[in-house]
């Protein structure tokens, strides 16, 4: 059954109701109260996102301070139900403007209920996009667009657009100036051992857009991925031009994107909702110029002190460089004092989080850095526990710079009024969860 | 920008409810809206503002769309409470209904839907008839789910009026939304409904298949949920259908994801080839893959999920363990998930990376974790062979970082790899007895115990080893007994030696005089009579070749397995478990007692939703809803001989012998649910029966296994309850219950410290790891039917007793209805009736009570018969155990 939902609350940390919207009938009112003293209360919070108890199932996530719980009795689609979560945050924060936690809850109560009548009913998900949405749900709801009154003007088709094949986009936009803008921003994950051996790394990119396109373009984009080359030269039944390709593990499609064209002909080719939307995602794990090598180096000597060295080599293009680097070196929790010298940023110890942290601006390529540090530890008595040394986290923009190798090779519009469009490209790769034993 | 309806939520000091009368009556728009706006705050932060109901009605009528969905929004939550000022709304309604304005046509019927009052759905069906038929999309995609709604509310109406045909008449509508939401619509009645109503057939098939191209990604779920049910007539059909729902996987939604599997895995079934097979094997790989770089929520929804598929078709992922590796930050739910698929993937390709990440693991913080990763590792090297010799030596390295925990859950799963390849790794058995004095949980001990019983022959020391455990026998839990007396037998009939010979008559001698078990007792008697009368065939009993063990822990039943997977991306894929497991409510009339229950606020509220104890409600209309285990257990099977993994006599260990002096079948009272994990749940309390402590206990098994061996251990408390025996439950088959009485005994491991009323239960089995809770002493059970005392005696006592000792507590909650009944009450606790007076308008009752060991308690209540309020004083030399009391009180007048 796809049903997501009986019903939804949105609470604070203490458990306090900031809003609920019951959609069925099969869930007491109050079972609300059951999830705060068996899961909120238990510390068992954290233990598993789907929990049973007494005859309901509670689905719940944490979105900054306000948890959101979703309680159903019935076989519900788990998935739906957390998808539909994650999208109303989405929506929200749309409708606010950035921020998503309890006071913008409060702040925006009347509109959330609004909302929540309109995205989902009787537990089924409806419509969540913003851009349609805002037609007729306005922040200030002082005038409805189909007020009877003449002098408000009336959108008017909205329900078509909202029930519309293309119900993502709005009928009428005009620009001034047709501009596209592509990011390409690649996280690279990563999992090294102590000695240097890459256990797991992958790329998970996106595509974002910004488009600011006049009526109801068709647009068409070309990456330098394999299999899309390959196709391209079939149908046109010509060789593929030599240069770099690379192979996509994945990619998964924001709804705009006619999958069944992608399926035949492997053409990225989709009606773009207004504004900033995320295109797509990709994954990829073969061939991934890591950007940075880190070489660590930790003695315990003895009880009380341990030497630590850290080597990062950046590995990526002389020209480019690396911004916001920070990497995070663990340390025991009996630490009472350090010692570092850096060649390049600064480094401090943090208590709180138990970490060295040194921190590098401006980090160019085909440079390398180190930090060594010595560290006093306060001898505890007994505990032959040893330190468990979770490992060592980086973080970095890289700017102009694909970890995957992946490059636009165009975008095309189509418009009936025959536009001419500027497009803008612009790459950074980011840490994703870029670990180092050691 | 940001709202600022903050405001709303502060209150004024002037009475509030007057003054949001007032304002809502005002003859200003904007102070009418605001007052409205006031109502919901004051809604949504729980408190009761129905009477209100006619004020915010009054506002219904109005131009602005905003106050009106707020109107009916405050309609929602209180039409029910106020059914009859409720039809004052209908007319605006109807009049809402033929709106000019299709958001206010659909906002009329949607909310109209969601009135759960007779009256105004009789005013429903005419409304909904125009919009199922309305020329704008938007209306009619609302009016589609409404029927599902009036269904539920009264499935009748919508089977006589026709509804069901017009909804079919949607799926054929040119909107894409309209399709999705009827095919939604129809397939939960269906679901509902016993007669065939929304059937698949090819042409409608066809139609589905074109609309998921064109609706929204919710749309595409409903419709894949929808199809997923479709059986394909022919091989050739459901590779047609595999490849326009292929494309599907490339969403960015991972629900349309799931779905789009769910529904590919089914038709799969179907087909022949196996170059499809690879192939869509090969194609859904990467999408699940992609599903873990979403949320960690989601990522554990695909966890579960790829677990099952796992299962089923194991080459999908094969090699893709990399993915499963878990990363520092992962919350402990992904990473135990994680862990148990790549255990399902580990093979002699890739077994050495996986240990080495197994490892790591192993020094990680979390205790469960940790523990985890090393029965990862044992099950690793009972699965490969040719890996075994690799895990040991891992296992060995991690005994050697002497973490107390690894060590022992090492030494576990040690056990179960000799029970796998006998006779191969004897040689590292002196590593493990240099751990032996560091061994402080059962398991671990029962374990090492086995194993030095098992190779008595080739361990030198073998008898200085038992001989150690030998000391503490009557103190050591049943589980490390029943191993030791085995052991000792083994260690005996390997080397029939003086010291040995020595040995096992203290063994046998602590297991059957001394000791109060029946498993043991039994066990040492067998043995006895064996090696009394004959030797050898204790010999050949005792010493036999056991039978291989193979890791099939976690695996599914395959028929349970493809149920799951037809239910992927729900919660019963989550659950592993199928939906009637756990959709234990019945609609309708049912749901009224249960929302009763809960307004309570009750503990036993969840007990009591219990379909079998409300039997006497009213049937449901729903049809196939079964509340599965629930039923009356039917009559137990004969309990299978279970291989055991320690190699036990017969099946002898644990209580796999069920005595037949407690009925099985569950009867009397509800008890209320204390506990409920991995699908066993069990209620319980204690109680007093012809002058002994029993503790009541109702198993219920809800998982897919047969659950036997029960054991229960009780852990130290004020009063030193323990039990008197064994815990006596037959093999649980899934699905069914059974009922206990324990006897108890008290003052046998009480607890230092603070008096408190926690009793902590330990419950285990021979399939699920252990399951602790806590249950409450109720202290009425524990008085003594000698409590009763003379007058005389009663005043003395009083007087002697300082008045510090004396401690009172107020219930105002509580209602005396009249005297007699609750002396007959408390009489029936054994609280025993020593006399009454009038003080004014009040009644005083002195009563007399006696915990055990003699400790006399002397109550007085007070209070007025007919009205709230009940005050209880008791004076007792031991005034900590008061509080004990009081709750004893609550629960005794609440019942």
């Amino acid at each position: 059954m796809p049903v997501a939902a009986s019903a939804i609350y949105f609470l604070n940390l203490r458990g306090d109701v900031l809003i609920n919207r019951t959609y069925r009938d099969d869930v007491g009112g109050n079972m609300v109260d059951a999830f705060r003293t068996h899961i909120m209360q238990t510390k068992e919070l954290g233990n598993c996102p789907v929990r049973q108890i007494g005859g309901c199932s509670f689905v719940y996530m944490r979105i900054s301070n306000v948890y959101i719980v979703i309680v159903v009795s019935s076989n519900a689609n788990v998935a739906c139900g957390f998808k539909f979560v994650v999208e109303a945050v989405a929506l929200f924060k749309s409708y606010f403007g950035g921020a998503f936690d309890e006071d913008a809850i409060r702040n925006n109560f009347v509109l959330i209920y609004e909302l929540l009548d309109e995205i989902m009913d009787f537990g089924y998900p409806q419509n969540l996009s913003p851009e349609i949405l805002k037609l007729y749900i306005t922040q200030e709801g002082v005038r409805s667009p189909f007020s009877s009154k003449p002098k408000d003007k009336p959108v008017p088709n909205a329900t078509l657009q909202v029930t519309g094949a293309v119900g993502w986009r709005r009928e009428g936009l005009a620009y001034k100036k047709n501009e596209v803008f592509l990011d390409i921003v690649e996280s690279v994950n990563l999992l090294m051992s102590s000695k240097g051996n890459v256990l797991r790394c992958d790329v998970t990119g996106k595509v974002l857009m910004k488009c600011f396109l006049s009526g109801m373009p068709d647009l068409k984009l070309g990456l330098n991925d394999k299999i899309g080359l390959e196709k391209e030269s079939e149908m046109k039944s010509r060789p593929a031009k030599s240069g770099k390709t690379i192979e996509l593990d994945d990619v998964t499609f924001h709804q705009c994107v006619n999958l069944t064209r992608f399926n035949s002909e492997k053409t990225v080719s989709f009606v773009p909702p207004d504004g900033e939307f995320e295109l797509m995602k990709y994954r990829i794990t073969e061939g991934v110029n890591l950007p940075f090598r880190v070489l660590p180096t930790i003695k315990e000597l003895g009880r009380t002190r341990m030497e630590v060295n850290v080597k990062v080599k950046s590995v990526f293009g002389a020209k480019m460089f690396a911004l916001g680097v920070v990497v995070k070196i663990p340390v025991p929790k009996q630490t009472a004092k350090t010692n570092f010298q850096v060649t390049t940023g600064r480094a401090k110890y943090n208590p709180s989080i138990d970490c060295l942290v040194w921190k590098i601006r401006k980090f160019p390529g085909q440079t390398e850095s180190t930090l060594s540090a010595e560290i006093e530890l306060i001898s505890t008595m007994g505990e032959k526990k040893s330190w468990t040394r979770p490992p060592i986290q980086m973080e970095f923009q890289v700017p102009m710079f694909t970890a995957s190798g992946l490059r636009v090779r165009f975008l095309k519009v189509w418009e009936k009024s025959g536009y001419n469009t500027v497009e803008w490209v612009r790459y950074i790769t980011k840490a994703g969860s870029y670990e180092i034993r050691c | 920008m940001s709202g600022h309806d903050s405001k709303y939520f502060s209150t004024t000091k002037k009475g509030e409810i007057p003054e949001l009368k007032e304002e809502l009556n005002s003859q200003y728009k904007d102070k009418r809206k605001d007052a409205v706006k006031k109502v919901i705050a004051a809604m949504t932060v729980g408190k009761d503002v129905s009477s209100l109901f006619t004020d915010v009605v009054n506002c219904m009528q109005t131009e602005n769309l905003e106050l009106k969905k707020l109107v009916y929004l405050y309609l929602i939550n209180y039409a029910k409470s106020q059914p009859d000022l409720a039809i004052l709304a209908v007319n605006t309604f109807v009049k809402d209904s033929q709106d000019p304005n299709p958001l206010i046509r659909a906002l009329a019927v949607r909310t109209m839907g969601c009135i759960r009052v007779d009256k105004i759905t009789e005013y429903l069906c005419d409304p909904l008839q125009k919009c199922l038929k309305d020329d704008d999309p938007y209306v009619r995609k609302t009016a589609a789910i409404c029927v599902a709604k009036l269904f539920d509310i009264n499935a009748e109406l919508v089977e006589d009026r026709g509804f069901l045909e017009a909804l079919k008449d949607l799926i054929s509508d040119n909107n894409p939304m309209v399709v999705a939401n009827a095919v939604a619509a129809l397939a939960e009645i269906q679901e509902n409904s016993t007669s065939p109503i929304f059937e698949i057939n090819s042409t409608t098939l066809t139609k589905l298949l074109t609309a998921l191209n064109e609706c929204t990604e919710w749309g595409q779920v409903f419709i894949l949920d929808a199809l997923s049910r479709y059986k394909a007539a022919d091989p050739r059909e459901a590779e047609n259908i595999v490849e326009r729902v292929t494309p599907r996987l490339q969403h960015a939604n991972c629900a349309v994801v799931l779905s789009a599997v769910k529904m590919i895995l089914q038709q799969m079934e179907l087909i022949t080839s196996t170059d499809v097979i690879r192939n869509l094997c090969k194609k859904m790989a990467p999408p699940l893959v992609t599903l873990l770089s979403a949320e960690p929520e989601i990522q554990y929804v695909a966890l579960r999920n790829i677990n099952l598929i796992v299962q089923k078709r194991p080459t999908i992922l094969a090699h893709e363990i990399k993915v499963f590796f878990c990363k520092y930050n992962d919350p402990i739910y992904v990473k135990m998930e994680k862990l148990e698929i790549m255990i399902k993937l580990a093979s002699d390709r890739n077994i050495d990376q996986v240990l080495l990440e197994f490892k790591e693991y192993a020094t990680e913080v979390d205790v469960d974790f940790v523990r985890k990763a090393v029965r990862a590792i044992g099950r690793c090297a009972i699965k490969l062979e040719r890996a075994a010799e690799r895990c040991i030596s891992v296992l060995l390295e991690l005994i050697k970082i002497k973490v107390n925990y690894v060590v022992q859950e090492a030494i576990i799963v040690i056990k179960d790899i000799f029970r796998r390849y006998p006779n191969t790794y004897e040689s590292i058995i002196a590593t493990l007895c240099e751990s032996l004095d560091t061994l402080d949980e059962p398991e671990a001990k029962a374990s090492m115990i086995w194993i030095i019983g098992e190779y008595a022959e080739r361990i030198d020391n073998a008898d200085e080893l038992l001989e150690s455990f030998l000391e503490s026998f009557p103190e050591e839990p049943a589980q490390v007994q029943l191993q030791l007396l085995t052991a000792t037998v083994k260690l005996f009939l390997k080397k029939p030696t003086e010291g040995p010979q020595e040995m096992i008559q203290i063994v046998l001698n602590n297991a059957t005089v001394e000791t109060d078990n029946p498993d043991l007792r039994d066990r040492a008697y067998i043995y006895w009579r064996l090696l009394s009368t004959d030797p050898e065939a204790a010999k050949d009993v005792v010493l036999a070749e056991k039978p291989v063990i193979t890791d099939d822990s976690n695996q599914l039943d395959p028929s349970l397995l493809d149920e799951l997977l037809a239910n992927i991306s729900t919660l019963s894929s989550v659950y592993h478990k199928p939906p009637e497991a756990f959709v234990t409510r019945l609609k309708t009339t049912v749901q009224k007692t249960e929302d009763e229950d809960f307004a309570e606020g009750s503990e036993t509220g969840y007990s009591s939703g219990n379909p079998v104890d409300s039997a006497a409600s009213p049937p449901a209309t729903t049809g196939n809803i079964h509340p599965a285990g629930r039923q009356p257990a039917p009559a137990p099977a004969v309990p299978a001989p279970v291989p055991d993994l320690l190699g036990d006599l017969m099946g002898l260990d644990n209580a796999a012998i069920v005595p037949v002096d407690e009925p099985t079948a569950p009867s009397g009272p509800p008890l209320p649910v204390v506990v409920n994990g991995q699908g066993l749940q069990i209620s319980a309390q204690l109680t007093r029966r012809d002058g002994q402590v029993f503790y009541s206990m109702l198993f219920e098994n809800n998982s897919q296994v047969v659950l036997d061996g029960f054991m229960i251990q009780f852990n130290k408390n004020t009063f030193g309850l323990a039990a008197a025996g064994p815990l006596q439950i037959p093999p649980l088959h899934p699905g069914t219950s059974a009922r206990t009485m324990l006897p108890m005994v008290l003052f046998q491991n009480m607890s230092v410290g603070p008096p408190s009323s926690a009793l902590q239960v330990a419950v285990k089995n021979n399939q699920q790891p252990v399951l602790y809770f806590t249950d409450k002493i109720i202290l009425h059970a524990l008085f003594g039917e000698d409590g009763r005392m003379e007058r005389g005696t009663f005043l003395e006592t009083w007087r002697s007793l300082p008045d510090s000792n004396e401690v009172q507590k107020e219930f105002p909650g509580i209602t005396i209805t009249s005297v007699e009944s609750t002396i007959e009450l408390l009489a029936a606790f054994n609280m025993f009736f020593i006399a009454k007076r009038k003080n004014g308008s009040q009644d005083v009752i002195y009563l007399s009570a006696k915990v055990p060991r003699d400790v006399p308690f002397l109550i007085e209540l007070t209070a007025m018969v007919g009205q709230p309020g009940l005050k209880c004083a008791v004076k007792t030399p031991s005034p900590e155990i008061a509080p004990f009391f009081f709750e004893a009180v609550e629960l005794l007048f609440k019942a």
